[in-house]
């Protein structure tokens, strides 16, 4: 049993930007997102992690409605990682990742030798061990993600959603993340545009146009020249010479709307 | 070195840059702070403009403690300086400082917002109008202490800025902005009040208010404010880890666990008291709330179960000192706390500030 969103709709400013959705990630495996801007997958993440509420639609957790399980006890289930996380703060790599400790910790308390186990843990699966004194602001956009998932995995979930991880990051840093994410023994839920790094690292992808699944099932069976066009409006052509012949998408021109 | 390699090592950070200064533990600031401020309010209430002896003040604190004999040699007007002028004034400027101290580094964490003080959700403009409207106009028909006009500005300041905020979205900048438009309001209404109304002689007393005095402190001002920062501190405290949980924003503390809404109206509500008692009882004095958070953060680092205790003991032994500076400086005239605390604050906000910058 795992997060699950069953039907989910949300409206915002009179229109609809999901229209019943369903999703059930398989345990353990990572289910790449897709969709053009504005397909709802960002809001969809959003609710799977109870920051939104659907407006119709349940998700649940174990099969609990996820607003009966509380704010806690969801954190310490369901990590999530931000498109761009920002502060002004000056926290080193080592508080940042600590913060992933705060679900799991009582108020008045000092940090238990459990506690710092998960942050050590977290920070050496993420290679981050020797960059542990360093500042926040004085790392590159591929470490601060790399930070970020440490802290997610210093929630120690089972269940974990990434909006975008690999924005913003040169080719090197992407392929990095998403590979430390597909590796991870948790149930994981990634929003992304790259449609060949969707085929590359996940197991599964669902993809949303207009708030609407499109499509759904293995990158093979989803990824055609024929979804790209109707979804993205973009003339492809896609090929299986891949590794473990996953698809590989070239892109041939945009098509008229 | 080839392209590719060049290209791979640019990513990384350019060497010496430092790593982060290592904070100091809590216990290492907690008991020097304390001890600190022991020895602040023992010295300060031997200085003063009246010349008494520094062993007849400690035999008359320790004669009204009940732990020395009773001071049969020093006579009632000089027992009177000391146990009802100098020391209430003493622990009010630390009572002052200390809570200042944490309302401002709570709201700074919670809004976001390095300039945040405590009078930023509009509570000393609304004291000071509700001051100014017993002192000058007499509302209350003399049952309402200046004291109590301020609590009640304070408080009615503060639910329009809450009212406000939560209609205009309940952002935290929504949340800021409100208190901006409430503290001018009331600024407006103030100064209305005054220059219509006063005479020269009020319109200097309610400056003086206005700039924050602890001269007028008694027993009643040191147990309240005690109290409320007693409560204060223990609810920010019980809060620390979720203050923690705000640094990357309202949708990271959620996913953190944090109830968002209750934990910023609990905090909101909290520090609003205690700076209503606060500015009820010493006028809004400036600057305490706004810098000393920021220069402990520079000792401590940001993690509030050590900063919260710091910016207390670091508070209330700076505006210790500041006031009494404040009222022997001149002798045996007073400067208003408020404006010490801007004249020494400035020069060290810059220092700290400069000190910690960041490389470009």
């Amino acid at each position: 049993m795992t997060l699950n969103a069953e039907r989910v709709s949300r409206a915002a400013g009179g229109r609809l930007i999901l229209d019943g959705v369903d999703l059930s990630p398989g345990p353990g495996a990572t289910t790449g997102l897709l969709g053009p801007n504005g397909s709802g997958k960002s809001t969809l993440l959003r609710l799977l992690a109870g920051v939104l509420a659907p407006a119709s639609g349940v998700v649940t957790l174990d099969g609990r409605p996820l607003d009966r399980v509380g704010r806690r006890d969801v954190a310490r289930r369901v990590a999530v990682v931000e498109q761009q996380a920002d502060t002004q703060v000056e926290l080193t790599v080592r508080d940042v990742v600590r913060l992933g400790r705060i679900p799991h910790r009582r108020p008045w308390t000092p940090a238990s030798a459990a506690d710092e186990e998960a942050v050590t843990d977290a920070l050496g699966r993420t290679r981050l061990t020797a960059q542990a004194d360093r500042l926040w602001h004085t790392l590159s956009g591929g470490e601060r993600q790399r930070v970020q998932i440490a802290r997610a995995l210093a929630q120690q979930p089972r269940e974990l959603l990434l909006d975008e991880p690999t924005n913003h990051l040169d080719l090197r840093h992407q392929l990095d993340v998403l590979a430390l994410v597909a590796a991870l023994p948790v149930t994981s839920v990634v929003a992304l545009h790259d449609l060949n790094l969707a085929a590359m690292y996940c197991d599964h992808l669902v993809v949303l146009s207009e708030g609407r699944v499109v499509a759904r099932g293995e990158p093979a069976e989803v990824l055609t020249a024929g979804l790209v066009a109707e979804v993205y409006r973009v003339h492809a052509e896609v090929t299986r010479t891949g590794p473990a012949a996953r698809p590989h998408v070239r892109f041939l021109g945009t098509l008229p709307d | 070195m080839t392209p590719a390699g060049a290209a791979k090592t640019a990513d990384r950070a350019p060497a010496g840059i430092p790593a982060a200064r290592r904070a100091r533990p809590l216990w290492l600031w907690a008991p020097a702070g304390t001890v600190a401020l022991c020895v602040s309010v023992a010295v300060a209430v031997t200085i003063g403009p009246a010349d008494i002896d520094v062993a007849d003040v400690w035999s008359v604190i320790a004669a009204h403690l009940g732990v020395g004999t009773t001071a049969g040699d020093v006579s009632p007007l000089r027992d009177g300086i000391v146990w009802d002028l100098r020391l209430p004034r003493t622990l009010l400027a630390a009572a002052c400082g200390a809570g200042l101290a944490v309302c401002g580094a709570v709201l700074q964490s919670l809004l976001r917002n390095p300039l945040a003080d405590p009078f930023v959700l509009g509570v000393s403009s609304g004291a000071s109008t509700g001051a100014v409207l017993v002192v000058v106009l007499g509302v209350g028909g003399g049952a309402l202490s200046v004291s109590g006009g301020a609590f009640l500005g304070a408080v009615c300041s503060f639910a329009l800025v809450m009212l406000l905020s939560h209609s205009l979205g309940g952002t935290t900048d929504r949340v800021v902005l409100a208190g901006v438009a409430a503290m001018q309001l009331f600024s407006s209404l103030t100064s209305f009040v005054v220059l219509t109304a006063a005479d020269a002689e009020t319109t200097r007393g309610v400056l003086f208010w206005l700039l924050g005095s602890l001269g007028g402190a008694g027993w009643p001002d040191v147990w309240t404010g005690a109290a409320a920062l007693v409560l204060a501190l223990a609810v920010c405290l019980g809060h620390a880890r979720t203050l923690d949980a705000f640094a990357f924003g309202q949708d990271a503390a959620a996913t953190l666990g944090v109830h968002v809404v209750r934990t910023r109206l609990v905090l909101l509500c909290v520090t609003a008291l205690l700076t209503a008692v606060l500015v009820a009882s010493a006028g809004a004095i400036g600057f305490v709330g706004l810098v000393l958070p920021h220069a402990v953060r520079a000792l401590t680092g940001p993690g509030h179960a050590r900063l919260l205790p710091v910016c207390a003991l670091a508070g209330a032994v700076f505006l210790v000192w500041v006031d009494t500076l404040a009222r022997t400086v001149l002798e045996p005239k007073e400067v208003p706390v408020g404006v010490v605390t801007s004249l020494i604050g400035v020069p060290a906000f810059v220092l700290v500030l400069y000190r910690t910058r960041r490389p470009r």
